[in-house]
């Protein structure tokens, strides 16, 4: 039963004596005012010449001069345009519907305009792949990037972009006469227009070649389905459809084939009519994806190999292992829920090796799998690894003529980054298209300055006849020049490239529909003719030996991506620096992530330290023929014995200050797994993590509910969601009979509630990024998050758990066996994981409320609970009586403040702020508004209309972000909206109910599927 | 001048202006009714009153000190005295960052009494987003373009210190901003354009939030309520406190018309279902509220 579980946020809390735990649970703010840093050194106090008198002198002083200066208001201009575009009204939003596409990330957006400043990001629901990630929300704010190119360059010194276009095409002429080779390198190239103009470049040159590279590359699983299939391209995934999923390392819920997998996935997870699918993921790194599995087998990476081959010859081969071992049991049991599953099942790998992708494509073939599109491919991840070596070596031995790279970086992505800089001095011409300056840019002789996406014209086909469009949504901040525009001239074609796509869009794309309508709606879906689809004779029985030769090693070194940093694009953005990672809840960091075991093997430690900052030892890893030193060790619960891993996209050099953390792991890149070793290092390094700070006065175990699909279909409601009892005259009565505060009338009108489906929440965190863009929450830095000062209004808490009873054990076979003794020792071995948004929850009986001595936090009819933050004095009695901790206090003032050198320091990033939300100043308490300036402007416009309301148009920036659909938010007033339905369900809770806050934010618990037949 | 010609515009469009143009005299009566009736107390200060006042019972206390033996009536003059200074010291912090009369010199001298009285524009021809935005907008050149292409020099009532060069000088500025040639009647090509800094009145805090169209289109207030008779302003200055006691003094106040617009309907029928009420205050729906407009 639910209730039963322990949960806990860090292994720390696990340890009993812990006085650190105890110190976190009482206090909301850990560290005392810096009183010691003045008032502590008594010879500085002793020899000062500030006599008391003169200190009040000078208080009085600044006091009457302050007061005096404050008496006579500053002039204010309001300049308003000399001739007003026709579709600006200022103070009104404009939306347009845009696609971001950098080649990492594909999503159709639309974007949020205020008097010509994008602002926001937000999905575009219409569409079909109108789902937004942290990184493609957080994608805004790298437009407002003041590291970004301004100019263009030529041999290091500024050009301007007529004089580069003529000097390229001088040289790329001269290249045609005598034949040499050029190459046009890009990332994933899904823009058909791009793509004929490339087309048209090579007809007109030549020797030319155009190779497309991926820093992360798929290569493994590209190479396989051309293999089966005939076309180098990667299958879709519906996850919505089916019934079982087994995955073998594949962190679908992250970046595998370029992710965008949830929406489907969600809908699988939530019981209906006592039905919901079963996911066993096998994998060696704790993940997005494992976290969410209802079972998860800690394996290495080399058993990865071995499973997948074992799970073909089951299913396919219905050759059964005979050996018994816990790892054969859970590979025999997912075979047979797999072949149960019939056509409604699906095998998922990550191995990156062409024959286990190989292996998992034969098992989807060969039980017919719904789940695969092979017909609606992904234009994404299409980057060929092979084709970029063999440019590398040619460039090396001086065989190629000009290299023209287009908004990639592979100088740091590369595993050989430095010498395929190295190697471009030795090409005749290289171009480099950028944003912003970076690894490969420096070793460029032309640098072109090209527009961010939300300035630039283009279109992209995500998946297979899903066309989309992009469209500028601000003037050219700099002064760029579009790679398309560039290609055009040298290609003496006639017009801009606005005019090309307009007219190649007409011709080949709309059949007819207007080019506004579509301009408008984002994308259009084209019905391409349909293909025979071919299923290849392959030998997988080949493959499968191939396979088998692969042998484990002590240490397996895989390197991943992370949801906030992804390949590293946007390292520059501060947003997503910030963003705590779902899983290990640190933030401004990469880490290498060691097991338990192993860190006792090593004898490599983290520890807490006395204000609840994490530190950790450090070690050198040696992998892949190089060393990578200093390398900060995190030990994360549930990962595989004899594996590491470590995230790809930090280490960047060049960016704004506070931006250049973590080291590069694209050198160790590669393979099924890398074999490394790791030494530790003298020193200490300072995590930025906050799982353990904002601990709700140790009532964890309380706060998060889930049970088992079993008994949500079996039992009866109060024994897997029991309402909390309390006592009135020595009766047992359910909350609403017992009350302290007198009642508050708000059934008139709208309310407000939030509803979080926990059953479907995958903890991406896009809702994180989404509140700091709505509602200008200020960026701390690594410090201060050290510190518990993070000002996140929206966290995702991520409890780990272990049920592992004698029970439980006998049923899973384990009883009696190592592995339960070590469950039953080392619940951080082989945790659970439960994720949980937390914000504020509008209590309608606020603790908070009735603490503050100004009123400054007070109750609206609506269910808000309001923050006045001009009235806030700054007690922060508020915080420390708020049972959720969801109260963030202004430490300083973060805006026009250099030691806070962030988005909010420079007039560009400042264009990002959302004019209808102050900026908080220093002193005051902040915290959730359940953003009451959107519903405020949503209310307003129906009044204009004079219309009601109609259900989903309220929205909150999280809700409104959240692409799996586990936030709804809306009128309870009304007993017709969706978010009244879900107030109804049977697995609905509130947060720490026993308090009786009554908030008007409420969870479905999440029902984990654990029948293993 | 020849007239325009608009071949744009078909036979019932032309009607339709009419029309309009006719109802909107009707309005103008209108507002001219109501601005009349709200006309503002004369703005000579009445200061002057209290200064003496104050001064003379300085005087009397002084006259007290100095020639009276008794020694209860000095200290009452000096609990009086400290009574009357905390009383005025309060009133003039309260009036810190209030900037009721503010009225600043804007790069062009425009005569809000020329255009919305003597010629009776209407407020939102110009400040056209008011009923559309927050912001009630300044208007960008090319609106007053639209006028003042074919007006470019001052005609009416010249008043002894304002002479028409003065005016025609104005008027000019607005063509030096856009580039717009009087005599060619053709506007300059390739001209920097310069944007017209004017300085603004009425200014908020940062942390308040506030909606013109949630006044001006929901509610329906003539801009006077707020701004004062600024059709005979001939420059504006800032006719309310823009306090928040003056916000909530009339939240307080006015009854919200809950007829004739759907969005209310639903709480109509609840309210006079529980209450049995047809009218509330905009505080008892909820306009009192912290925020509402603290956000």
């Amino acid at each position: 039963m639910a209730s039963n579980k322990k949960y806990w946020k860090s292994v720390e809390e696990l340890n009993e004596n812990s006085s650190i735990v105890e110190k976190l649970n009482k206090n909301e703010f850990v560290e005392d005012l810096p009183t010691d840093k003045f008032l502590g050194d008594k010879e500085t106090l002793e020899t000062s010449e500030t006599s008391r008198r003169d200190f009040l002198k000078y208080v009085g002083f600044s006091t009457a001069v302050a007061s005096l200066a404050a008496c006579e208001g500053p002039v204010i201009n309001s300049i308003p345009y000399v001739i007003k575009p026709d579709d600006i009204i200022p103070g009104v939003a404009d939306y347009y519907a845009t696609t971001m596409a950098d080649g990492f990330d594909f999503a159709n957006i639309l974007v949020k305009v205020r008097e010509g400043r994008p602002i926001k990001i937000e999905p575009n629901k219409d569409s079909e792949n109108g789902s937004t990630n942290a990184r493609v929300q957080a994608s805004v704010l790298s437009l407002y990037d003041d590291n970004r190119l301004k100019n263009s360059l030529a041999n290091g010194k500024a050009a301007d972009n007529k004089t580069v276009d003529a000097e390229v095409l001088a040289k790329l002429n001269d290249l045609k006469t005598k034949g040499e080779k050029i190459v046009v390198l890009t990332g994933t190239c899904a823009s058909p227009s791009t793509k004929s103009l490339i087309n048209k470049f090579a007809e007109t040159y030549g020797n030319v070649d155009h190779i497309l590279y991926d820093a992360v590359p798929e290569d493994a699983a590209l190479n396989a389905f051309e293999k089966m299939y005939g076309r180098r391209t990667l299958p879709d995934y519906n996850f919505g459809h089916a019934d079982v999923i087994v995955s073998v390392g594949a962190d679908f819920l992250g970046d595998w084939q370029g992710g965008n997998f949830e929406v489907g996935y969600a809908k699988g997870r939530v019981p209906k009519n006592g039905k919901m699918s079963r996911h066993i993921q096998f994998e060696s790194n704790m993940t997005l994806t494992g976290g969410n599995a209802d079972k998860r087998v800690v394996v290495k990476p080399s058993e990865q190999v071995l499973i997948m081959i074992k799970l073909y010859q089951a299913i396919v081969k219905g050759i059964a292992t005979r050996e018994a071992s816990p790892m054969n049991d859970a590979v025999q049991k997912a075979v047979s829920q797999l072949k149960k599953a019939g056509r409604n099942a699906v095998v998922v790998t990550g191995i990156q090796d062409e024959n286990a992708q190989l292996l998992a494509l034969a098992i989807n073939n060969h039980i017919q799998s719904k789940v695969v599109d092979v017909v609606k491919t992904r234009n994404f991840r299409h980057g060929n690894t092979e084709k970029v070596n063999q440019l590398f070596s040619n460039m090396k031995a001086g065989k190629v003529g000009a290299l023209i790279t287009f908004d990639i970086n592979p100088a740091y992505t590369l595993p050989k980054g430095a010498e395929f800089a190295e190697a471009m001095k030795k090409v005749g011409l290289t171009v480099a298209f950028a944003l912003s300056a970076n690894e490969t840019t420096n070793a460029s002789q032309y640098v072109v300055a090209i527009p961010h996406y939300l300035e630039s014209w283009g279109d992209v086909m995500i998946k297979m006849g899903q066309y989309s469009l992009v469209q500028p949504t601000i003037n050219q901040l700099f002064d760029t020049h579009q790679f398309q525009d560039s290609l055009m001239k040298w290609t003496n074609t006639p017009g801009s490239y606005y005019d090309y796509l307009k007219g190649r869009w007409t011709e080949s794309v709309l059949g007819g529909k207007s080019w506004n309508r579509t301009l408008h709606d984002g994308t259009i879906t084209v019905t391409l003719p349909e293909e025979e689809i071919k299923v290849n004779e392959v030998d997988i029985n080949a493959a499968g030996s191939a396979l088998a030769k692969i042998k484990g090693s002590d240490l397996e070194l895989t390197v991943y991506t992370k949801v906030g940093l992804g390949d590293g694009q946007q390292a520059n953005n501060p947003w997503l620096q910030e963003l705590p990672d779902p899983i290990t809840r640190t933030s401004w960091d990469n880490y290498l992530l060691v097991s338990r075991i192993d860190a006792e093997k090593f004898n490599l430690k983290n520890w807490t330290v006395a204000n609840g900052a994490l530190d950790g030892d450090m070690v050198n890893v040696v992998a892949n023929g190089v060393t990578v030193s200093n390398v900060p060790v995190y030990i994360q619960p549930g990962q595989a014995p004899g594996s590491v891993a470590l995230a790809l996209g930090y280490g960047r050099k060049g960016l704004v200050k506070d931006m250049n953390v973590g080291v590069n792991a694209y050198p160790l890149a590669g393979g099924v797994y890398q074999s490394a070793i790791i030494e530790k290092v003298t020193g200490v390094h300072n995590f930025a993590c906050v799982q353990l700070q904002h601990t709700i006065m140790g009532r964890e175990g309380e706060i998060t509910k889930e049970t088992t699909l079993a008994d949500y279909i079996s039992k009866p409601r109060e024994e897997w969601n029991q309402e909390p009892l309390f006592s009135l005259d020595h009766q047992e009565v359910t909350q609403d009979k017992v009350n302290l505060w007198t009642k508050f009338d708000d059934s008139l009108g709208t309310k407000f509630n939030l509803s979080i489906d926990l059953a479907s929440c995958t903890g991406c965190a896009a809702c994180v990024i989404a509140c700091h863009a709505e509602n200008n929450v200020p960026v701390v830095g690594k410090e201060e998050i050290r510190k518990s000062r993070d000002m996140h209004w929206l966290r995702i808490d991520r409890y780990y758990s272990s049920d592992m009873t004698v029970e439980r054990g006998k049923e899973e076979g384990i009883f009696g066996t190592g592995d339960f003794f070590n469950a039953q020792t080392h619940p951080s071995d082989a945790p659970e994981v439960s994720f949980q948004p937390v914000m504020c929850q509008h209590c309608n009986n606020a603790p908070c409320e009735t603490v503050c001595p100004v009123a400054a936090t007070s109750h609206g009819r609506q269910g808000q609970n309001q923050m006045a933050y001009n009235r806030c004095i700054g007690t922060r009695y508020c915080a420390n009586n708020c049972p959720y901790r969801v109260r963030r206090f202004n430490w300083f003032k973060y805006a026009d403040n250099s030691e806070f050198d962030f988005n909010m320091n420079n007039d560009l990033g400042k264009m990002v702020l959302n004019p209808d939300v102050v900026v908080r100043s220093r002193g005051v308490m902040e915290k959730c508004s359940m953003c009451i300036q959107m519903t405020q402007a949503t209310i307003l416009e129906a009044k204009k209309e004079g219309r009601p309301v109609a259900d989903g148009e309220f929205q909150t920036a999280c809700s409104n972000a959240c692409s799996s659909g586990a936030m709804v938010f809306g009128d309870i007033n009304d007993e017709s909206t969706k978010v009244s339905h879900k107030k109804k369900e049977d697995r609905t809770f509130r947060l720490l109910d026993f308090v009786g806050t009554k908030p008007n934010v409420f969870y479905q618990l999440k029902v984990k599927n654990t029948s293993e037949a | 001048m020849p007239m325009t010609p608009y071949p744009q515009f078909s036979a019932d469009d032309i009607d339709a202006i009419l029309a309009y143009t006719s109802v909107g005299d009707v309005k103008q009566v209108a507002t001219t009714q109501v601005a009349e009736s709200m006309v503002a107390t004369s703005k000579s200060s009445t200061a002057w009153i209290s200064y003496l006042v104050v001064f003379v019972i300085l005087l009397l206390a002084a006259w007290v000190f100095i020639a009276s033996n008794s020694g209860l009536l000095k200290i009452v003059t000096t609990i009086f005295v400290m009574l009357l200074g905390t009383y005025i010291l309060f009133e003039v912090l309260f009036k810190i960052g209030v900037d009721q009369d503010y009225q600043p010199i804007q790069p062009i001298a425009f005569d809000h009494k020329i255009h919305a009285g003597d010629n009776k524009i209407d407020c939102e021809y110009c400040h056209s987003s008011a009923k559309n935005s927050k912001t009630s907008g300044i208007p960008s050149v090319n609106v007053c373009m639209n006028c003042h292409k074919s007006i470019s020099e001052y005609t009416g009532p010249v008043k002894s210190e304002k002479e028409k060069e003065f005016y025609d000088t104005e008027i000019h500025k607005i063509y030096d901003a856009i580039g717009w040639d009087p005599e060619k009647l053709v506007y300059k090509e390739n001209y920097e354009q310069k944007p017209i800094k004017w300085v603004r009145v009425h200014n908020l805090p940062d942390f308040v939030y506030y909606n013109h169209s949630q006044h001006v289109t929901v509610a329906g207030l003539e801009c006077q309520k707020c701004h004062g008779p600024v059709e005979e302003m001939e420059e504006v200055y800032q006719y309310s406190p823009l306090t928040m006691n003056w916000c909530l003094e009339c939240h307080k106040e006015t009854n919200v018309d809950l007829k004739g617009n759907e969005y209310y309907a639903k709480i109509h029928d609840e309210l006079a279902k529980k209450f049995g009420v047809e009218q509330v205050t905009i505080a008892q729906l909820g306009g009192k509220e912290c925020g509402k407009c603290h956000y």
